[in-house]
C-alpha cells in the first residue's frame, strides 16, 4: 500500500497532540508502519501547531509536505486555510467551524479573513465543515471537541468505526468512555 | 514476539538506557531533549534526577561512570555549551562504566534561540558521536553507545534533532541487561587531570580516535545501500529518511550512524562506485568537509542551504530538479505566533513593566514571549542567565541605567545560571533590580520540577531552595515579593526598587496557570451595555479577549478568571468570575 498522509492542525492547547496519538495507535493496531511527527515546546503556547501522521507498508520521512496530505483535520478555520497547500488535489479537509483570533488580529494589526469555508470550497477540494463544539456539548462536554473531530475524520478513512471505538475505550478513563463514544458517533454521522 | 510500540525518539532513547543497564541519569530539561529523562524517570531500576543545569548534570554522569555505574545525561544543543567544560576533559579521563550524553539539536529553531550544529563538539572534544534516524535506532544506538563507551574508554554522544526526538515510529522492546556496578580503582594518572597526567592522556585520546576510525570503516551502523549508482547520497539521521523518500531506488546511500569519527576508505569506496555524490545534511557542512578533506568530490552546501530543516521535496528539487505542486486559497492569512497563555502570571508583571517604561534584560523561558506584541517588553535575550549578568553590564556601562532597567528571569533559569550573575551584582555593587518570575515550575519545556519546587523528578518531597534566603545570603538586602495578578502592587514595588540606592530582588510569585493543582475561577464576560470599546483590556494581549462589533468579548473556553483585565477596565464592564 502507498503511504497515506494525514495532517492534524490547530491552535496550541486545543488537544491536537492527543488526537494524533489516538490516530497513531489505531493505525498501529491495524498492522501499518506508522510515523507521527509532533510539535512540543514554544510553538505549543497558543501558536499554530501541526502534527503529521503517515502510514503504509513502509514510511520513511515523518513529515508531510505540500501537495501530499490525503486528509487535513483542522481544529480551527484559519488553520485549515493556512495548511491547505499541503493537501492533495483530490484530498479532503475536515474543519471545525470554530474561530480563534491570532494575536495580530487581537491587537488590530491584521484581519481575520471573511469567508474561509467558502474560500476552501472554491479551490475544488472536498470540505467537510462541522460545528464540533456544538456536538461536543451535546455529547456532554465541551472538551470532547477532539473526539468529535476524530469521528468526522474516521468517516473519511477506510477503517471500521469499531476500531476507533476500541481505541477510545482503551485510552479514556472509564467514567468518560460513554460520553466520548457519543461524541465520536455524532462526529462520524456528520462526516461525508 | 517482542512487544512493538509507537514511541517518540526521546522515549526510545530512554528505553535504550533502560535496556542498556543505565543506573544513573542526570539532566536539565530543554526542548527537544526533555522527554528522554522524563520517560527514564518512569523506570524504577534507574536513578534519575533533574540537575540545576547541564554542567552539573554532565559532571554527575561522569562521576557515576568513573565510580562504575553506567550513566547518562541529556540536554538540548545550547545545553552542551554549558556542559562543554566537563565534556572536553572527560574525553581525556575516559570512563570506567559506560557514559552516554544525548544532545538534541533544533534545526529550524522550533523552540530555540540559535541553530548551532552540535557535531562540531564531537570533533572539538574528540568524543565519539552516534546519530540515529528513527525511534528504533534511538533505542539500539543508546544501548550500543554504552558498549562503545566501555570498549573505547570514552564518553559517547548520541545526537538527535527535533524531528528524530519528537517523531513517533515503531520500536521493538527488549529486556534490561544490568551488569551491576564495576569496581572503581584509584588511578590519579587517569582521573586527575593536571598538566603532567593530561599530557599522557592526550596521547591516549589521539590513539583512541585512530582505533575508532578503524572501527567506523566496518561498523554495521555505517550502512551502504546500493541501488542506481548514478546518484550517491552520503547522509545521516533524519536526512537519510528525507533522501530515501525523495529518491527511493534512484540513488544509492551511505548512511552514517557514527558521525564522529568518520571512516575514510568506506566513503572513498562508496564515492568511487557512484557517478555523482551528494552530501545531504542539515545545518553545517560537517560530513561534506570531511569528504573533501579525504579527497572525495561531493556536492553539498553549494546546492543545499545552511539554514533550517530539510524535507523530502527539497532533496527532490535539488537532486532531481522536480518541483512540487500545491493548491491554496486567495485569502490573506495572518500569522499565529505563540502567546502567553490566558491567565499566565507573567502577563501582569509585563504590563507593570510597560507602565514603568523600563528597559528589560530578558532570559530563556515562557516569559520570553513577553517580547512579542502587544506587551513587547523585552530588550535583550541571549542565553540562560544572561538577563542578570547582562543587566549588571548595562548598569556599569552607564549608572543612569540603574533607574530604568530591570532583569527578568524564571525560577528554573535563575537556579540554572542566574544566581552566579546575582552574586556578581552583590559583589561588584551595581544598583540592579532583578525580577525573578517564580511560577513554581520549569514551564516552557512542559512542567519539570526544579530545586525551588520542593519536589524531585518523581514528585517526591525534597528540600526547596528559598529564593528570598538565597538572595539575602549572597548579599542582597532588599528582597520583595509581589503577586503579579495585582497590577498596582507590582508596579509600586518595582518603582520603589528601581529608586533604591542598592541592588534588589523582586520575586513575582504566582504558580503557572497550567499546573494541575492551580484552581481556575469561573470565566468573566463583557457587559455589552457598559463596554465603551476603549480597548484598554486589549493592551495585555490575552488570547481570551477579542474585539467584535465595537465591543470586547471574552472566550469562556479560554478565560480562567485571573482578574487582571478587570483591573484595566474603567467602566466595570467585565463581570462574573470571582472578584473578591
Amino acid at each position: 500500500m502507498n503511504t497515506k498522509s494525514i495532517m492534524i492542525v490547530g491552535v496550541g492547547g486545543q488537544g491536537t497532540l492527543l488526537a494524533s496519538r489516538l490516530l497513531g495507535n489505531v493505525l498501529v493496531a491495524q498492522g501499518y508502519d506508522v510515523k507521527v511527527s509532533e510539535v512540543h515546546g514554544m510553538s505549543q503556547r497558543g501558536g499554530s501547531v501541526v502534527t503529521y501522521v503517515k502510514y503504509g507498508d513502509e514510511v520513511c520521512s515523518p513529515i508531510v509536505e505540500k501537495g501530499e496530505a490525503d486528509i487535513i483535520l483542522a481544529f480551527e478555520q484559519l488553520e485549515a486555510a493556512r495548511w491547505l497547500p499541503y493537501l492533495k488535489r483530490d484530498g479532503a479537509v475536515v474543519v471545525n467551524t470554530q474561530k480563534m483570533d491570532p494575536m495580530p488580529v487581537v491587537i488590530g494589526s491584521a484581519q481575520y479573513p471573511e469567508g474561509v469555508l467558502e474560500a476552501l470550497e472554491k479551490t475544488g477540494v472536498k470540505v467537510n465543515a462541522v460545528d464540533a463544539l456544538n456536538f461536543a456539548v451535546q455529547a456532554g462536554s465541551a472538551k470532547a471537541v477532539n473526539v468529535v473531530l476524530m469521528g468526522v475524520m474516521a468517516a473519511h478513512m477506510d477503517l471500521s468505526p469499531e476500531v476507533w471505538k476500541q481505541a477510545i475505550r482503551e485510552t479514556v478513563p472509564p467514567k468518560f468512555v460513554e460520553m466520548n463514544l457519543k461524541a465520536f458517533d455524532l462526529g462520524y454521522q456528520s462526516g461525508n | 514476539m517482542m512487544e512493538k510500540k509507537l514511541l517518540i525518539g526521546n522515549e526510545a532513547v530512554a528505553r535504550g538506557l533502560y535496556e542498556g543497564g543505565c543506573r544513573v541519569i542526570s539532566s536539565y530539561p530543554g526542548t527537544p531533549s526533555t522527554e528522554i529523562t522524563e520517560c527514564a524517570a518512569t523506570y524504577d531500576d534507574m536513578y534519575s534526577e533533574w540537575a540545576p543545569n547541564e554542567k552539573v548534570a554532565a559532571e554527575v554522569a561522569i562521576g557515576a561512570a568513573i565510580a562504575g555505574a553506567r550513566s547518562f545525561c541529556g540536554m538540548k544543543h545550547v545545553g552542551l555549551n554549558v556542559a562543554a567544560d566537563p565534556l572536553f576533559t572527560a574525553s581525556y579521563t575516559g570512563v570506567n562504566a559506560g557514559m552516554v550524553l544525548a544532545v538534541a539539536d533544533d534545526p529550524g529553531m522550533h523552540s530555540s534561540q540559535n541553530e548551532q550544529d552540535s557535531r562540531h563538539y564531537a570533533k572539538a572534544s574528540k568524543v565519539m558521536m552516534l546519530e540515529p534516524a528513527d525511534s528504533a535506532e534511538c533505542l539500539s544506538f543508546a544501548k550500543m553507545a554504552f558498549e562503545l563507551s566501555e570498549q573505547f574508554d570514552t564518553p559517547v554522544i548520541l545526537r538527535l534533532t527535533t524531528r528524530i526526538a519528537h517523531s513517533r515510529s515503531l520500536v521493538e522492546l527488549g529486556e534490561r541487561v544490568d551488569n551491576g556496578v564495576r569496581e572503581y580503582k584509584k588511578d590519579p594518572q587517569k582521573y586527575v587531570m593536571m598538566p603532567g597526567m593530561a599530557k599522557v592522556r592526550h596521547v591516549v585520546v589521539e590513539d583512541r580516535i585512530q582505533k575508532q576510525i578503524a572501527w567506523a570503516e566496518t561498523a554495521p551502523i555505517n550502512k551502504v545501500e546500493y541501488h542506481d549508482t548514478k546518484i550517491g547520497v552520503i547522509t545521516s539521521g533524519i536526512c537519510y529518511q528525507y533522501a530515501k523518500e525523495a529518491l527511493g531506488d534512484k540513488a544509492s546511500y551511505l548512511k552514517l550512524g557514527c558521525v564522529y569519527p568518520l571512516p575514510v576508505k568506506l566513503i572513498q569506496d562508496f564515492a568511487a562506485k557512484c557517478d555523482k555524490v551528494y552530501v545531504v545534511e542539515e545545518l553545517d557542512p560537517f560530513l561534506e568537509e570531511h569528504c573533501k578533506q579525504i579527497g572525495v568530490t561531493v556536492i553539498g552546501k553549494d546546492a543545499f542551504t545552511l539554514q533550517g530543516e530539510y524535507f523530502q521535496s527539497l532533496v527532490k528539487q535539488v537532486i532531481l530538479g522536480e518541483a512540487t505542486q500545491s493548491i491554496s486559497t486567495d485569502l490573506e492569512i495572518p500569522p499565529r505566533p505563540p502567546v502567553l497563555c490566558a491567565g499566565c502570571p507573567h502577563r501582569g508583571l509585563y504590563y507593570a513593566l510597560k507602565k514603568l517604561k523600563v528597559t528589560v534584560s530578558g532570559d530563556i523561558g515562557c516569559y520570553t514571549l513577553g517580547a512579542l506584541q502587544p506587551l513587547a517588553m523585552m530588550d535583550t535575550c541571549v542565553c540562560m542567565g544572561a538577563s542578570v549578568s547582562g543587566l549588571h553590564g548595562r548598569n556599569k556601562a552607564n549608572t543612569a541605567n540603574e533607574k530604568n532597567s530591570v532583569a527578568v528571569i524564571g525560577d528554573s533559569t535563575f537556579m540554572h545560571s542566574g544566581v552566579t550573575g546575582l552574586i556578581n551584582i552583590a559583589y561588584n555593587q551595581s544598583n540592579s533590580t532583578v525580577i525573578i518570575l517564580d511560577n513554581s515550575i520549569t514551564g516552557m519545556t512542559g512542567h519539570q520540577e526544579n530545586p525551588t519546587t520542593g519536589k524531585t523528578i518523581k514528585g517526591d518531597p525534597t528540600t526547596a531552595v528559598s529564593l528570598e534566603k538565597l538572595a539575602e545570603a549572597v548579599g542582597i538586602r532588599r528582597v520583595r515579593v509581589v503577586d503579579p495578578y495585582n497590577l498596582k502592587e507590582t508596579e509600586t514595588v518595582i518603582r520603589e526598587e528601581l529608586a533604591a540606592e542598592e541592588p534588589s530582588v523582586v520575586i513575582s510569585r504566582r504558580p503557572c496557570v497550567l499546573l494541575k493543582n492551580v484552581k481556575h475561577n469561573p470565566p468573566f464576560q463583557v457587559n455589552k451595555d457598559k463596554c465603551t470599546g476603549c480597548k484598554m483590556c486589549m493592551k495585555i494581549g490575552c488570547p481570551a479577549i477579542s474585539f467584535k462589533d465595537g465591543k470586547s468579548q471574552i472566550d469562556f473556553t479560554q478565560c480562567v478568571g485571573c482578574n487582571v483585565c478587570t483591573q484595566l477596565c474603567h467602566f466595570n464592564a467585565i463581570e462574573g468570575g470571582n472578584q473578591e
